[in-house]
């Protein structure tokens, strides 16, 4: 397994930190103790050696540095994703996440010393209501899938409930993220599969036709991944309404609804919200998320435990006492502690804050009139499979008749114009999917340069393909041999063997 | 506030270039009756009186840096994050990046999770790491799903000990609501003197999983070699939920053969913040890689010849197996994983092993002279490392109060979990506590044993 490196020929553009080491190199240094000295345990409790690296602070730095230079995010540009939601973060959330009363608060101290924490918790949980139009909500989850898992786990949990035990089967449209099927299937439900009619919307007849007693729901994403908002939207809560089922929304796509529509209103029954798309709590190079959970009526009691709620109400000029309440029938808990509060609530809180009820709506307006213009541009170069007016985003295909260029190359090939691309390969239902979500925070002559650069791609795909095989050219790295990573799959790194005699 | 940059001009060029007259036009999909409802919320505040009003709020509390002082573990610790974690931490490059799902432009991030996966596996002795999960509860119950696919579902027990963090233990129970699983040994009201070899009683042919702690939530320092021996004589695999801190100094899971480690690692440069996010780390033998859920970042070579990272066994996860996935997760704590790296590079191995013997020492020191006072004693004669139990001569609600009114808070009422503990206090002392923080504890005590 001692294999350090399997690309022993490869050049090193920027070594690890383990290679950045040097046998006594001193980083930062802790103060001597001030307390009389105990004994270590006994010697077969103790390690023989810690293998770590030693670096100095500079090289840390340095080193940091070098690799965040390697990545492209939004703060460096354009960064259509399609269903990611890659809008700006503001500036502002990163300071308030970071003021001292919320950095240096234990999760296990008295509630009586938090009430600044709680009141922030307790009203989000309230706005995120209002938005939302759903009777109850968590704010444990951690992040979307987390979410969707609490949700899934609140629906088995209400039919047991009932004694309707039959219900073992969850409707899941075949435009569908990844998760939702593996969600069920962490609980062992069968998965139907149904299609979408031509016009992006669930198959009605195909519904009605799986929707019988032993279906536990279905888990819909609306506006779904072809950024088609479902034109039958009551039709399709009322059939799974009337067999017994209930409704999970995929939040996924809550920022083409903000003061839109509340999917509460329209009958759904839970649904998870990404603090981190909707919201504008940064996506960190892949988390930490945050995925509160709102709930209908029925399933209240079903909610995750602990909730925050007000545990002694206001007396004359005494605020009320807010605190930790466990619903009645709670599926139980879904991680340690009360959720993403520094990183994810308190960021939210301040974004939703600084917006009010036009602000938002306004976010939504912007975010679907971006993703029109775009498809706009674009509709004479790309096919647009579903083509009528989309929400915050679209799917076009990226090939071309007569030609072997790919989704995967167009991709590739926008990274020499500075873009990240969008979406590639999803959903699935689409041929060479590319999956366009520019948000609100983008202005038009940004959207102009990204549609122009697609439209020269298309030319270019006809007269130089091999420009786009073989891009990308101008970023610092180069296409990945993946098969190689998976079959030699060399996972971590080590100090080099000779390490102490080094130097 | 907005962060929207469209100008009235461009907004109308661009309605009339997509062919609707206004922005509500655009929703003519959504039902009627439910189009634009009025949002019942509070008007927009600018950024000057949203910070304000932010700061308001957290001024509000009780912290552990400006008023209070902590003795509270119990699965978050209050450490010193030195200042380049969180300069590092603020670069947008890393912030404000998504999932390096396009490793040209990610190598940042892939790079930065690699050598966090490197240091973890090194840390623990295991061969393998992933990109991290939410915390350590749920990098816990992600073990159970490790051994459940392991074992294909044909065995179904698994036997976890009452010294297990509580809430971890709850956490599991939530997770395997659909497995049907046999749960063992998680008993809180069995006698706390019984060691881990009570729990092999439990092991069977039908055991799929044992899951104990190190430290265990009480602080007490086991050996669980012999554990480990007999649990795998019987086929099952053996969790390790382990503090990383501790292992800085302590004999390693690999040492004594655990099959997975896991643990919480916010001890590694991440705030309290009132409980998250924190950062789960998970480690295993690289037989189990394929099992194991989670992002993971394997090295390889671009088409320059360049030593590159790219997401790896993406095969196993949700987007491509669906409703056969072992687990449904998409994300993991990137930027806590960055978090985790750079806390450990910076303090490097002499840092390091600082923070591990002044967390050691001073909870030796605290648990000595708190010993010595009337009516109060520690309750285990096990080693331990930075946290204990301490037994108190009146419910440790009542203690923890008058504690909290000489500005402490004195740890955790264990008889929120253990019933039969009713005395008891979880005490936990880091780097952050001074002999003079440690010394007023004392004092206040013994005051309180005298009144």
């Amino acid at each position: 397994m001692n294999s350090t490196s399997t690309s022993l020929s490869a050049k090193i553009i920027e070594p690890t930190v383990f290679e950045l080491s040097s046998p006594g190199r001193i980083g930062v240094t802790m103060p001597a103790s001030d307390v009389p000295e105990t004994a270590l345990p006994p010697k077969n409790l103790l390690r023989s050696e810690l293998p770590l690296p030693e670096l100095a602070e500079v090289d840390v730095v340095r080193h940091y540095m070098r690799l965040s230079k390697f990545n492209y995010s939004v703060d460096d540009g354009f960064y259509p994703l399609g269903s990611c939601t890659m809008k700006y973060n503001p500036k502002i959330n990163e300071d308030t996440c970071r003021y001292t009363g919320f950095l240096y608060t234990h999760p296990l101290q008295p509630v009586e010393t938090v009430q600044g924490n709680l009141v922030l918790m307790y009203e989000l949980q309230e706005w995120l209501k209002e938005i939302s139009g759903f009777a109850g909500m968590t704010l444990q989850p951690a992040a979307g899938a987390h979410g969707e898992f609490t949700g899934v786990l609140m629906m088995a949990a209400y039919h047991k409930s009932r004694k309707d035990t039959k219900r073992t089967k969850m409707l899941i449209p075949d435009a569908a993220h990844g998760t939702n099927p593996a969600s069920a299937g962490m609980l062992g439900m069968s998965v139907v599969t149904i299609p979408s009619d031509e016009r992006g919307n669930v198959d009605l007849k195909a519904l009605a036709a799986a929707c019988d007693d032993t279906v536990v729901g279905m888990m819909l994403t609306n506006p779904n991944t072809l950024g088609m908002f479902d034109e039958h939207i009551e039709e399709v809560v009322a059939l799974v309404h009337k067999c017994g089922g209930l409704m999970y929304g995929d939040g996924a796509n809550l920022n083409a609804l903000l003061g839109i529509v509340r999917p509460g209103d329209l009958g759904f029954d839970v649904m998870h919200i990404n603090l981190h798309k909707t919201f504008s709590v940064p996506h960190g190079g892949g988390g930490p998320g945050s995925g509160p959970v709102g709930v209908s009526e029925r399933l209240v009691d079903f909610l995750p435990s602990p909730l925050v709620g007000i545990i002694e109400e206001a007396d004359g000029d005494t605020a009320p006492l807010y605190g930790f309440v466990t619903p009645k029938q709670s599926i139980g808990r879904m991680k340690a502690f009360h959720g993403h509060f520094g990183g994810g609530l308190v960021r939210a809180y301040t974004y939703i804050s600084m917006h009010g009820p036009d602000g938002l709506k306004a976010i939504s307006q912007y975010a679907v009139l971006n993703a029109n213009y775009l498809q706009a541009r674009l509709r004479s170069t790309y096919k647009i499979p579903y083509d009528r007016i989309c929400m915050h985003e679209f799917v076009a295909e990226g090939s071309f008749e007569g030609s072997d260029v790919r989704a995967l190359d167009i991709a590739k090939r926008l990274m020499d114009y500075n873009f990240h691309p969008p979406t590639n390969y999803f959903p699935l239902i689409v041929h060479e999917a590319l999956m366009i979500e520019p948000t609100e925070t983008e202005n038009k002559d940004t959207l102009d340069r990204f549609a122009d650069a697609l439209i020269k791609i298309a030319e270019e795909a006809k007269s130089q393909p091999e420009l786009l095989h073989d891009a990308p050219h101008i970023t610092p790295f180069g296409r990945m041999d993946e098969v190689k990573a998976a079959r030699e799959l060399v996972l971590c790194c080590w100090l080099p063997e000779n390490y102490e005699t080094l130097k | 506030m907005t962060y929207i940059p469209t100008s009235p001009n461009e907004r109308d060029a661009m309605l009339k270039t997509v062919g609707v007259k206004s922005l509500d036009d655009l929703f003519d999909a959504i039902p009627k009756k439910h189009r634009f409802p009025e949002l019942d919320l509070p008007p927009a505040l600018t950024e000057m009186e949203a910070a304000s009003l932010l700061s308001e709020m957290a001024g509000t509390n009780e912290n552990v840096r400006e008023h209070m002082i902590s003795f509270l573990g119990a699965g978050a610790y209050n450490h010193y994050v030195p200042a380049v974690v969180d300069h590092m931490l603020r670069r947008g490059e890393f912030y404000t990046a998504y999932t390096p799902y396009q490793p040209e432009i990610s190598q940042g991030t892939l790079q930065a999770i690699f050598e966090y996966q490197s240091l973890m596996t090194n840390l623990t002795g295991m061969e393998v790491s992933n990109a991290s999960h939410y915390d350590g509860a749920t990098a816990t119950a992600e073990a159970v799903n490790l051994a459940f696919a392991q074992f294909r579902g044909k065995r179904k027990k698994i036997v976890m000990s009452p010294t297990v963090h509580p809430q971890y233990r709850e956490v599991i129970r939530t997770y395997s609501q659909g497995m049907g699983l046999e749960e063992a040994g998680d008993d809180v009201s069995v006698n706390p003197e019984v060691g881990p070899e009570a729990l092999m009683s439990l092991v069977d042919e039908s055991t799929m999983l044992v899951v104990v702690q190190y430290p265990d939530f009480f602080g007490r320092i086991h050996d669980y070699t012999k554990l480990i021996e007999d649990a795998h004589a019987k086929g099952a695999l053996v969790c390790i939920v382990a503090n990383p801190t501790a292992l800085l100094m302590l004999k390693t899971p690999a040492d004594m053969g655990a099959d997975i480690v896991v643990g919480e690692a916010q001890p590694f440069g991440i705030p309290l913040w009132y409980g998250g996010p924190y950062l789960g780390f998970f480690t295993t033998k690289k037989s189990y890689v394929h099992k194991m859920a989670g992002r993971l970042i394997g090295e390889t070579v671009d088409n320059r010849g360049q030593r590159s990272y790219v997401l790896t066994l993406t095969a196993r996860e949700q987007h491509i197996k669906r409703e056969r996935a072992t687990s449904n997760i998409c994300t993991n704590q990137g930027l806590l994983a960055l978090a985790a790296a750079v806390y450990m590079s910076a303090l490097g191995k002499t840092g390091l092993q600082q923070v591990a013997n002044l967390c050691y020492q001073k909870a030796h020191y605290a648990a000595n002279e708190l010993d010595k006072i009337d009516g109060f004693e520690l309750c285990f004669a096990e080693p331990f490392f930075h946290e204990f139990v301490l037994c108190c001569p009146k419910p440790a609600s009542e203690v923890n109060e008058y504690l909290l009114e000489h500005g402490i808070f004195g740890g955790y009422d264990l008889s929120k979990d253990y019933p039969s503990l009713n005395n008891h206090l979880l005490v936990a002392v880091t780097e952050m506590n001074s002999k003079q923080e440690i010394d007023t504890l004392v004092e206040v005590l013994k005051e309180m044993s005298h009144e």
